[in-house]
């Protein structure tokens, strides 16, 4: 066993102090990451600060034309949400294929795209609809957020408050699940603005954890519709290769998955 | 020559050895139907056995069988007819179909102690049954099988309950317990019912032989005039007759027993098989295959097993449902894999892919039993067959959709869609 102490802060800005005074301190939010790694030994922290309990942190609510998820709102709030439902249904949808009721009832959208895994689902929806990561010291958009594997712009006090996602017009998610995992072999988010801006992101796919495909992006401006990307090939290049997906595989089913986001 | 490595030892898993070998030869069977063009369930059929006994080049000698009537069932419960249309209207909505079939005959019940003394075993593989009669008319079963899931809690007191007519309540199995079970030789090889179970028959016979005795005794009546019904010892064609209980205090109070009988009511029965019993059948499968993704999604899955007489027949359901997972998760998901530098890539549930309820389909089971005459139960054993048969009804499936036989398990979307699209 090793030793660690466990904090309950009840605001954002307590739990930054408590922060700064341990000497290697973590924050906690689901749990669904920090803990099974604690368990691993691969990480022993000091001390451990649960923000999931920070009422602040808790809530959606509408906020102008678009919506704002507060960070530590579980992935099961998001999924049944009505104000979710209502502005962008995919997302909904999206956070209702993360992990399996118990993990919904834990994890948070804060926690999941503070720790980036490759083939999270949040992220790809937050670089699809343009979002923005708003932390307790600035707001960070989603395409300068995300910055490779397992790593964000975030500073390591840094504690995200909400996310905000603007108005879009349409939206679709699908996601090919790992058999093993449940996470995203591959997954599409795609988006199109009230403007006419299209953005696709994927996750699961790149060694760098989410991008863009601008190749389904230039597809979907010119044409909104699944046979639109009939004639795409997605280059396999910096795609990840392992047990369950060779590289030009998860290149077929980024094409695939857009294809069926649009059906959505 | 000397190897050392630091991969897992493997051992015997469900069928230990049976789904290999049965997976060879199903692929096999449907390989030379595709290449001789003829129809896989019919090449099967040409070439069953059909006189008993049959003794094979190795040992075995299939003591009955019948393999048509579990065919004949399959092909019925999964319409083998009518798949032609199906596979066709699949190809218009841009599905692959396919329906892989699989016909299995294992030894189980093992096994004879003087065949497998012959094959170098240093053991015997009898089993062990002492059966105690309480002085109040409870029932005490000693059993050297140890169950680990299969029941035989229930289904041992069961055969006690149904030939005494007592409330299985009244019966209690003890087991796993060297401290109070003097020997068993394990659980394995399908065999705890045929050989656990006859040996709890052939310990009960020695004690209704000897309740009889006892019962004939009070009631002045002769031994083969005793029937046993509804837990009372009868004198045939007459209102005359003792409960058990106070056939078992009788025994234990010793006021008024036959002259020269031992006090108590309690025997031991060591039981050893004088065959292996050949559990067989036939597995059908109809799969979807998405040539976008390589993903394999179950239609239909079928299974119609020859085990002899079923004692319980919800715990075979339940064992058959059990292997069929196994089964399917060999033909499609489970793989544990080790790097180059023999480092395990698949060492926890993230990337070792265990067989989950939405992996798998409705089954569709049936019986086609010929009772075994090689033990008083008539039982074949039924724990492993559903892991032997399947994997090849799958893979034959798969192929039969993608209309490309070289396929390894298991067969992953990513296997699926490469063999598909190069």
């Amino acid at each position: 066993m090793y030793e660690t102490t466990y904090h309950r802060p009840s605001s954002v800005d307590e739990a930054a102090a408590l922060f700064a005074k341990g000497s290697e301190s973590k924050y906690l939010a689901g749990g669904h990451t920090l803990i099974p790694v604690m368990k691993q030994r691969l990480a022993s922290p000091s001390d451990v600060i649960d923000l999931a309990r920070i009422k602040d942190l808790v809530g959606i609510e509408p906020s102008g034309d678009g919506i704002v998820i507060k960070a530590a709102t579980t992935h099961y709030g998001v999924a049944q949400s009505s104000v979710v439902k209502k502005a962008i249904p995919a997302l909904a949808y999206l956070a209702s294929l993360i992990g399996d009721p118990a993990v919904r009832h834990r994890g948070t959208i804060g926690g999941s795209i503070a720790n980036n895994d490759p083939a999270a689902d949040y992220p790809a929806a937050l670089l699809a609809l343009d979002a923005t990561v708003k932390t307790n010291k600035r707001n960070i958009k989603a395409g300068d957020f995300f910055k490779g594997l397992f790593t964000t712009a975030l500073e390591d006090d840094e504690i995200i408050t909400a996310v905000s996602f603007p108005v879009t017009d349409k939206a679709g998610y699908a996601k090919f699940p790992h058999p093993a995992s449940r996470f995203a072999l591959t997954g599409v988010f795609v988006a199109r603005s009230p403007g006419g801006d299209v953005r696709a992101a994927a996750t699961g796919a790149s060694q760098n954890g989410v991008m863009r495909v601008s190749a389904i992006e230039a597809a979907l401006k010119a044409n909104w519709s699944a046979s639109a990307l009939d004639g795409v090939k997605i280059s396999a290049d910096g795609l990840m290769s392992d047990l369950h997906g060779s590289s030009d595989y998860r290149a077929n089913l980024i094409k695939v998955m857009a294809q069926r986001a649009l059906a959505i | 020559m000397t190897v050392y490595t630091n991969t897992t030892p493997v051992d015997a898993y469900r069928g230990a050895g049976r789904p290999e070998a049965s997976y060879l030869v199903e692929r096999l069977m449907e390989t030379a139907a595709r290449q001789l063009k003829v129809d896989p369930a019919e090449l099967r059929r040409k070439n069953f056995i059909t006189q008993f006994p049959h003794q094979t080049p190795v040992i075995m000698a299939y003591d009955i069988g019948d393999f048509g009537a579990s065919l004949d069932a399959s092909m019925k419960a999964i319409d083998y007819a009518g798949f032609p249309a199906r596979k066709a209207k699949a190809k218009a909505e841009g599905k692959l179909r396919g329906l892989g079939v699989s016909c299995y005959i294992e030894a189980c019940g093992i096994a004879p102690s003087k065949a497998v003394g012959s094959l170098g075993a240093g053991v015997g593989l009898w089993e062990s049954a002492e059966i105690r009669v309480n002085p109040v008319g409870t029932i005490e079963v000693l059993t050297g099988s140890h169950s680990h899931g299969q029941g035989h809690e229930t289904t041992f007191a069961q055969l006690i309950s149904e030939r005494l007519g007592v409330p299985i309540s009244q019966v209690q199995i003890v087991h796993g317990d060297t401290d109070k079970v003097q020997f068993g030789m394990g659980t394995y090889g399908s065999r705890s019912l045929a050989v656990g179970g006859t040996a709890i028959i052939k310990a009960m016979e020695k004690v209704e032989a000897k309740a009889k005795k006892i019962a004939a005794h009070q009631l002045e009546a002769s031994e083969n005039d005793i029937v046993i019904e509804n837990g009372e010892f009868k004198v045939t064609g007459t209102d005359k007759s003792i409960a058990l209980p106070m056939v078992a205090l009788a025994a234990y109070t010793a006021h008024n027993l036959p002259d020269g009988m031992e006090p108590g009511l309690k025997e031991t029965a060591f039981y050893d098989p004088t065959n292996f019993t050949f559990p067989a059948g036939t597995y059908i499968c109809e799969i979807e295959v998405d040539p976008a993704t390589g993903k394999t999604s179950f239609v239909n899955f079928v299974a119609a097993d020859d085990f002899g007489r079923l004692i319980n027949p919800m715990i075979v359901e339940g064992q058959v449902h059990g292997g069929l997972a196994q089964g399917i998760g060999q033909a499609l998901l489970e793989h544990a894999v080790y790097d180059a530098n023999g480092q395990p890539i698949t060492a926890s549930f993230m990337d070792y892919t265990m067989p989950r309820a939405d992996d798998l389909p409705s089954f569709k089971l049936s019986h086609t039993p010929t009772l075994c005459p090689g033990n008083p139960l008539g039982v074949k054993g039924c724990g492993e067959a559903g892991a032997i048969g399947s994997s090849a009804a799958v893979i034959n499936a798969i192929t039969d959709a993608i209309g490309h036989n070289k396929l390894e398990m298991p067969a992953t979307p990513d296997r699926v869609w490469h063999a598909i699209h190069g």
